[in-house]
């Protein structure tokens, strides 16, 4: 079992959601990173998804885009990625990475997945990735023992749910609607159907079920804490330290924000 | 190598390349606009309508000119331009988007969104909605907005929306970006009008298809005034649309080599180049799996060329493929060189060229050096010049009546 799946079952069996907080290594530096990460987990978070910074982020809107050049501009590196996992799982917290495809293909698949497991960590969630073209990338992870976590989308039809289920292990990332990362004033209509389909979807495997996209109140928490397994929060973290006049006061903000959305997923 | 008239395969590979990485909020949407193109091209009264667009409101077929002046300076070889310039909106782009603003039609969307850098295919875009009554909005560079201000007043009369993109490098990849994340929170009603051979599956086939007609008429009309088939075809690579618009029709004449220029920018052994084949390394990027410019993590290199159309740091996944197999050949053209051929073409015959299509000239000069005299060359001209005419006065210093250097 990785730390992961013992971190999600261990808050079903406190009859809760899993807190699962995103911030791109690097962001605003290495070392920052690890603190922000650290009051991350402080504040709540019992996984951390641990970004590979990208120079073309298509899938995210301008938080996070600004969060990753930071990162970029700071010179972060894949393997600046691995210390910040390192550092993640040491906290206790279950650490994933979540990154674009090409960076993992450039590094070389096995040797990602090797130095990834070194590191400590749990799995990678693959936004640009889809099961039909992760041949290597499944193999890989298998030898390594790390999970694979796809998403699922609004519009994935039922067999593209099964399918995409069916190739995760750790969990399944639903994302709540149709569009990029960043914050929403409401959560999504769309999420709570997706989550019911992506658990028929499941046959019965028990496999959780973890909402992300627009997710960055403690009572938007609460609501997806209401169906979901997990609850994923990215932009609202990598706000606050670009908010910060510096370094000490984000950790502040990071932390009583991880705990406004601890209380959420914990109040269903 | 023989080149394999079955591909791309079911899920859009050319060997090693392409595919689809995509969101899987695309994925529904990419299936879709593959089964209906799958449904289009076999529909008779689908291709009687775009064959009569293209006939009566674009000009085809375009004029194959035999560049007698100009091919003095290729070592004696006949080139023969294919003259795309001359469709409406003054390049081989419309062809693509004619038929995609159709399949919108038929797939009942209403919005179009398409990137452009140099600005022809968002001109092209723009003008397909107009005629066909869609909402258009152009994602554009903020830096190509600046270097193509003439596009983006164009696109404007046409009523379309311009966006300029200030994230990133602010050229064209960062166009496509964009319109990626606009396509994915309004896929229900909007229809990625892509403008070149690259991205996700299904759009290097189908931007591919749409453009054959430039290669097939080509073929016939070199045949009827050659009596043979050509030597070589060249053609600019950027993204690739109008060299496999080209190239297709000829992939079967295995004598026939395949030329395609990259545009070098200050060299392709230099940083500052936009040659993805010449200089890059296989990866990930848009959507496919391609020759793509990137540093030792796989981040992206900034692309450089004189060029805004050519001005990308990846190219299509056929190009990679048939590069891999040896079928075409591809070589890098500098600005430098690429200008040169540019105000040749200019003085010698008279006609403006885009500066992309300037690449193609320049690589046909070194192919005629090589192959000598009495070799045949098709050139596609696959844009004017129009646009560039201040690029090209700033480079020659034909401004406040300075003559050139």
């Amino acid at each position: 079992m990785t730390t992961l799946q013992s971190k999600l079952a261990q808050a079903r069996a406190e009859g809760r959601a899993a807190l699962i907080g995103y911030l791109p290594a690097g962001f605003p530096d290495v070392e920052s990173s690890i603190r922000v990460v650290q009051a991350m987990v402080e504040g709540g978070c019992d996984v951390v998804e641990v970004g590979l910074p990208y120079s073309d982020p298509m899938m995210d809107g301008p938080t996070i885009q600004r969060a990753a050049d930071v990162a970029l501009a700071a010179g972060t590196t894949t393997d600046d990625v691995f210390c910040v996992v390192e550092a993640t799982a040491r906290t206790g917290a279950a650490a994933l990475v979540m990154s674009y495809w090409n960076p993992i293909e450039r590094y070389g698949v096995e040797r990602f997945a090797g130095n990834l497991a070194k590191a400590g960590g749990a799995g990678v969630i693959t936004p640009d990735l889809i099961p039909e073209e992760a041949q290597e990338w499944t193999a890989a992870s298998d030898t390594a023992g790390l999970d694979r976590v796809f998403l699922v989308a609004p519009s994935s039809t039922d067999r593209r749910l099964a399918l995409t289920a069916a190739a995760c292990s750790g969990f399944v990332y639903a994302a709540s609607l149709m569009g990029v990362t960043g914050t929403r004033t409401q959560v999504a209509g769309t999420a709570e159907v997706l989550v019911r389909r992506t658990r028929e979807a499941t046959r019965g495997s028990g496999l959780p079920v973890c909402v992300g996209l627009g997710i960055s109140t403690g009572a938007q928490a609460a609501e997806v804490a209401g169906y979901a397994d997990g609850v994923i929060v990215g932009a609202g973290f990598c706000q606050r330290v670009l908010d910060a006049p510096d370094l000490e006061t984000g950790l502040i903000a990071v932390t009583s924000f991880a705990q406004e959305l601890a209380a959420g997923v914990r109040s269903r | 190598m023989s080149h394999d008239p079955q591909l791309p395969d079911a899920r859009g590979h050319y060997g090693r390349f392409g595919g689809r990485f995509a969101p899987e909020a695309l994925i529904a949407a990419l299936d879709e606009v593959e089964a209906e193109w799958d449904k289009a091209r076999l529909d008779p009264d689908f291709q009687a309508e775009l064959a009569g667009l293209l006939k009566d409101y674009t000009g085809r077929p375009s004029a194959l000119t035999e560049a007698g002046n100009f091919s003095e300076h290729c070592g004696g070889a006949r080139v023969l331009l294919k003259r795309e310039d001359l469709n409406h909106t003054g390049s081989h782009k419309i062809n693509n988007v004619l038929g995609q603003a159709l399949l919108t039609r038929r797939m009942g969307k209403t919005r179009v969104i398409a990137e452009t850098g140099a600005g022809q295919h968002g001109v092209a875009t723009a003008t397909a909605c107009a005629l066909m009554g869609l909402e258009c909005v152009i994602y554009m560079g903020e830096e190509d907005t600046r270097r193509q201000a003439l596009n983006v007043a164009r696109m404007r009369l046409l009523g379309a929306e311009v966006v300029p993109v200030t994230i990133g490098s602010r050229t064209l990849k960062d166009a496509i970006n964009e319109a990626f994340r606009d396509w994915v929170a309004n896929v229900d009603r909007t229809h990625y009008l892509f403008g070149t051979v690259a991205g996700p599956h299904p759009f290097p086939r189908l931007v591919r298809d749409l453009h054959f007609v430039v290669g097939a008429e080509a073929r016939e009309q070199v045949l009827e005034r050659v009596g043979r088939l050509p030597d070589a075809v060249a053609a600019c690579v950027g993204g690739g649309s109008n060299a496999m618009a080209v190239f297709a029709a000829f992939l079967p004449d295995t004598d026939v080599a395949l030329y395609g220029f990259e545009a070098g920018g200050d060299g392709a052994d230099t940083p500052r180049t936009a040659a993805s084949i010449s200089s890059g390394s296989p990866g990930v990027f848009h959507g496919a799996r391609t020759f793509v410019l990137q540093d030792e993590y796989g981040q992206t290199l900034p692309s450089h060329s004189i060029s805004a159309g050519l001005d990308y740091p990846a190219v299509g996944p056929e190009h990679a493929y048939l590069a891999d197999t040896g079928r075409a050949h591809y070589e890098a053209i500098t600005d430098a060189e690429a200008m040169e051929a540019f105000r040749l073409l200019c003085r010698t015959e008279g006609i403006i060229p885009a500066i992309e299509s300037a690449h193609a000239l320049a690589g046909a000069r070194k192919l005629g050096e090589r192959m000598g005299p009495g070799a045949v060359i098709l050139v596609n001209l696959s844009g004017r010049g129009d646009k560039d005419v201040d690029t090209a006065a700033a480079y020659f210093g034909l401004i406040d009546g300075k003559d050139e250097a």
